[in-house]
């Protein structure tokens, strides 16, 4: 099963929901850090670093001895990544999304590709918890191939948390694309409530069963708790605001590691979430009574 | 010869749009003929990323040997000097006066970009 915790808003929890999940899991889980222009999740699951993978994708290289400059290429790159100009092609290797299709559509046969870096994938280990988290290098504007480039570490058969990007756009539909469930973290404001409801339509519109996680209750208004229950969208759990919680965060610790009477309300979560999906996606409302 | 001008309008007395890639039109102006025609740079206006570049294409196309514009980004610079294009950086209001000074040499050729892409 892979879960993927997602949001319209950043800085609404992510994190804090995936590292503490993970936590309370009870058996062997897999987290991906998919929040590859800033991975955080490693600051509380400190493990041991097994592997670090270099991360490229292909762009074109012209041999000019065979271009004819025929322009077909330019033609084909929606990203003007490559562009043929009187009798020269000229190849702008920041712009390329690395999908062939230049070489493809050569028919001088010009055209080949060589890796270009974008990040790094590290795999790291910690009790029961294996994290692999993507870093795209700074100056880097592709993040999808290397969420995907995460994303195709998965372990069959292991179940997976996913820290995905916030927004809603390419990076967060890269990365949250084939999971079981989202859970989408938000918090009890009017910034928190707008950005929910674009998270929320994305993913309807991606079909993934979702629920939602309200982070830091008792601030704002109960606005995302009304717009919840009229959308019949299930609560899958509701996190107080507690300053202690954010202290814990500050000294990268884990909320359940710091504050133990919190692990019930993670497991909670976790049940919940299964629950959830086992119950044929999405009916019930299983709100935490906590 | 032909030279090439950025504008938001499509007379001589238009203003002289001081972006080059994503400026709304270019206006070839053709020095022996002293006759013009105003060339659309839509595609590259509302281009996701690259309107430098498509626009570097756009220009090319129209055969000019110049283009007379106020900045000019790293990628427009690459593409348009391998086409052969000189770019004059000029920071006349209209393209009339814009043209005037080139004709009177008063315009400087560019040997580099002179901002970062994405600059306005």
């Amino acid at each position: 099963m892979i879960i993927a915790v997602a949001s319209g808003k950043g800085g609404t929890g992510k994190t804090t929901v995936s590292v503490n999940m993970a936590r309370v899991y009870g058996s062997r889980v897999q987290i991906l850090d998919c929040d590859v222009e800033e991975p955080n999740s490693h600051l509380f699951l400190k493990g041991t670093l097994l592997e670090r993978e270099v991360s490229s994708i292909p762009v074109p290289m012209v041999d000019e001895s065979r271009c004819n400059a025929c322009g077909k290429c330019g033609g084909f790159c929606q990203y003007h990544a490559i562009v043929s100009l009187g009798t020269t092609t000229l190849v702008f290797p920041e712009l390329c999304h690395g999908c062939g299709g230049c070489a493809k559509v050569c028919p001088a046969g010009a055209i080949r590709e060589e890796g270009r870096r974008i990040g790094v994938i590290e795999t790291l280990e910690t009790d029961n918890v294996t994290l692999i988290q993507g870093r795209l290098d700074v100056g880097v504007a592709l993040a999808p191939p290397l969420i995907r480039s995460v994303k195709s570490r998965l372990q069959g058969g292991l179940p997976a948390i996913l820290d995905a990007p916030p927004g809603t756009s390419c990076p967060v539909i890269a990365a949250i694309r084939g999971s079981d469930l989202v859970a989408l973290v938000t918090e009890p404001t009017p910034f928190g409530l707008h950005d929910l409801k674009l998270a929320v339509d994305m993913v309807k519109e991606l079909g993934i069963p979702f629920g939602v996680v309200i982070n830091r209750v008792g601030i704002g208004d109960d606005r995302v708790h009304m717009f919840c229950g009229e959308r019949k969208i299930p609560v899958l759990l509701e996190i107080p605001d507690d300053r202690r919680i954010a202290e814990a965060y500050s000294r990268g610790e884990l909320v359940v590691d710091a504050l133990p009477e919190y692990r019930s309300r993670f497991a909670t979560l976790l049940w919940n979430i299964k629950e959830f999906w086992s119950n044929g996606r999405g009916v019930n409302n299983v709100r935490d009574e906590n | 010869m032909k030279i090439a001008f950025t504008t938001s309008g499509e007379t001589l007395d238009s203003p002289l749009d001081g972006r080059f890639g994503r400026a709304q039109r270019f206006l070839v102006y053709d020095l022996e003929k002293d006759y013009y025609e105003v060339v659309d740079n839509r595609r590259s206006v509302n281009a996701a990323q690259g309107a430098g570049i498509q626009a570097a294409e756009t220009v090319v196309r129209t055969g000019v040997g110049g283009i007379v514009t106020g900045h000019c980004g790293p990628k427009a610079f690459r593409a348009l000097c391998a086409a052969g294009i000189t770019i004059y950086s000029c920071g006349e209001p209209t393209v009339a006066s814009a043209l005037e000074a080139f004709k009177a040499g008063r315009l400087q050729a560019m040997d580099s970009a002179d901002v970062e892409g994405h600059w306005v």
